[in-house]
């Protein structure tokens, strides 16, 4: 059993980490995050790249949906604009690899206030149908504008360099995604110590009572919506070096649907959450993949495969919603207590 | 270039014959959002779900229409009980958001089950409808849009008329203009909330077997429920009227985009409008404008 951690500082009330355990637990993680791609197979790194992303993209969906209370269908679309900025950027001027991820978050943040100008008037539910809407003018872009994105064909993407190396293997790419999505997440975890972030959750509590306690609504809404489409452009970007090969159907509104999922099923308004859900949702299908291959299907394995992954990524959103709407990151706050209680119970 | 006036009627018609199914799943829409206040992302497939089934009993068992048409229904008001028991129920009292997103998730559900049981590929319903082409004045009209549009009109008034006259209209108009009222006066609300869903699910079913005449039916049928959104979003959330308006006028817009502009512009078009729309008028052209107090 821990005996209270008394915080005489507010600096201290506000630490990311508040006790030495904790600090050291993650010492420990990120020595395993160093260490895992000397250990793991080329499958394995395929999956923790991809993890990697979607937990970029996913922190931003939270920023957005869990922290500021603006629902977001559109999550993909924004992840489509960075991706296709990256792409467009890589083939045609072979700019720097860093640079072009920056450009892509930047577009999508662009994208990303664009869609968030209706949510000055209206909210809620209306919000969440207006930016479905946002899926479906990207996809046409994408899909019309053909002298630059090379229309449905979509285009391929060169791998990136970075100090002369070629980033074409999980391997390589990991040792940027990581990082990247390991400043990323801390990028927001700090945002909500500082006065941006605790007004993001002033507006979700009560947008009303945050306007008459003096936070602008407009601006910060719009803050909201262009740092959440920033991150979502950056994992796009990831993406398309990543997948190395863009089409306008590479970002359907069921990969938004995705990332809410995600976002619920991890816990909405925190930022572990982002990360459990993340890891959950993208390793759910390679465990159905598992199942369904051990199941004696025959040649019909691959048929069932997809929708039963649909099914099953709807009813998590449904059950988790019902039975444990704060998520796997409420659950893993639960096991944390009773570890820190034990022998007593909670 | 001379303007065409009768290639433009006739596309009017049609767009028109469209924008009755809009209007009619609108309807259904506007129904469960007056009664239980859940914007329902899943109507479109619901509406797939309610061809499916009419496919399943036609086509799979081999019944007869008349007992296809109306078991495919009755299913579909079980299946609305159903959802609204097992899914909706619980999220009573949570934020408006909350139980969106278990439509959403319903939705993904709806989809997975009939790529599992049908597969994804595309569906031709039998042919029940009338094949005479019509003719209205010079104009020549596809017969199963005129007769699609003809059911919606019907069952649009039926509805109307059931609000109007029958007790558990009533009940639910009272529920839907004060539900804390309407308990008191001794009406069984969570009834009402079951009888919205099962009675929505069951416009939606025949809104979807009309359209999988039209068209054929597919897993990507609930992309209907998308135009629908915006036809609501369009006439107000929570306006019957403003879905029949609604619905004929985004039948017609897309009829025109289609033809003039081609087919890919129409969801462009009808989305243009709603984010105009969301603008300028967000609670819709005949919605309630909600005042928040503290």
């Amino acid at each position: 059993m821990r005996i209270g951690s008394a915080k005489q500082t507010y600096l201290a009330d506000q630490a990311l980490f508040d006790s030495t355990p904790q600090r050291a637990w993650f010492g420990v993680l990120l020595l395993a995050l160093v260490a895992f791609p000397f250990m793991a197979n080329e499958y394995w790194l395929y999956l923790a790249c991809l993890v990697g992303l979607n937990i970029v993209s996913t922190t931003g969906l939270n920023l957005l949906t869990g922290y500021t209370g603006l629902v977001s269908l559109g999550q993909a679309a924004f992840m489509g604009l960075g991706a296709y900025t990256v792409a467009i950027l890589q083939v045609r001027f072979g700019s720097p690899f860093l640079l072009n991820l920056l450009a892509g978050g930047i577009v999508a943040m662009l994208g990303g206030i664009l869609v968030g100008l209706p949510s000055l008037r209206v909210k809620g539910l209306y919000l969440a149908i207006a930016t479905i809407a946002a899926g479906f003018m990207t996809h046409f872009l994408f899909a019309h504008w053909a002298s630059i994105t090379g229309g449905n064909g979509g285009m391929t993407v060169p791998p990136a360099q970075l100090f002369g190396a070629e980033l074409d293997t999980s391997f390589r790419l990991y040792w940027v995604i990581a990082p990247i999505m390991i400043l990323m997440v801390f990028g927001a975890a700090n945002l909500f110590r500082t006065r941006i972030g605790r007004a993001f959750i002033a507006i979700r509590d009560r947008d009303i009572s945050a306007a008459v306690l003096g936070i602008p609504l407009m601006p910060y809404k719009l803050m909201s919506f262009a740092i959440s489409s920033f991150y979502a452009g950056v994992a796009g970007g990831l993406f398309a070096y990543f997948f190395r090969v863009v089409t306008p159907e590479s970002f359907p509104l069921l990969m938004s649907i995705f990332f809410l999922a995600a976002v619920i099923v991890g816990g909405m308004g925190t930022i572990s959450g982002s990360i459990f859900g993340a890891i959950f949702m993208t390793l759910v299908p390679e465990l159905l993949k598992l199942i369904v291959g051990w199941l004696p299907l025959g040649d019909n394995a691959t048929l069932v495969l997809s929708p039963v992954r649909t099914i099953v990524f709807g009813s998590m959103i449904v059950l988790f919603l019902i039975f444990e709407p704060h998520g796997l990151a409420e659950i893993w706050r639960r096991i944390r207590r009773l570890f820190h209680l034990w022998p007593f119970r909670t | 270039m001379n303007f065409d006036w009768l290639f433009f009627f006739e596309i009017s018609l049609a767009g028109l014959g469209t924008g009755g199914l809009y209007a009619l799943t609108g309807l259904a829409f506007v129904i469960i959002y007056k009664a239980t206040r859940v914007v329902n992302l899943a109507i479109g497939d619901m509406l797939m779900i309610g061809a499916y089934l009419f496919f399943a009993f036609s086509a799979g068992m081999g019944l007869p229409l008349w007992i296809a048409i109306p078991a495919a229904l009755l299913s579909m008001g079980a299946i609305g009980v159903l959802v609204e028991r097992t899914i909706i129920r619980p999220m009573l009292g949570e934020s408006p958001i909350s139980s969106f997103m278990v439509t959403v998730g319903l939705s993904s559900v709806l989809v997975g089950l009939v790529e599992l049981i049908w597969t994804a590929d595309q569906r031709r319903l039998p042919e029940f409808l009338p094949t005479k082409p019509i003719q209205i004045g010079e104009a020549f009209l596809a017969p199963k849009i005129f007769y699609g549009f003809w059911v919606a009109v019907v069952l649009i008034v039926i509805v109307l008329l059931v609000f109007r006259f029958w007790r558990g209209g009533i009940a639910l108009r009272a529920t839907a203009s004060d539900q804390g009222a309407a308990y008191s006066m001794g009406i069984n609300v969570p009834r009402v909330f079951s009888l919205s869903w099962s009675l929505a699910a069951v416009i939606a079913g025949v809104a979807g077997i009309v359209v999988g005449a039209i068209g054929g039916i597919s897993s990507s049928m609930g992309i209907f429920g998308l135009s629908v959104l915006v036809v609501v979003i369009f006439g107000g959330l929570d306006s019957v009227l403003g879905a029949l308006v609604g619905g004929l006028l985004i039948g017609l817009i897309e009829a025109w985009t289609g033809t003039y502009l081609g087919g890919e512009y129409k969801l462009l078009a009808t989305f243009s409008l709603l984010v105009l729309i969301l603008l300028i008028r967000p609670y819709g052209l005949f919605g309630t404008h909600d005042i928040e107090r503290l």
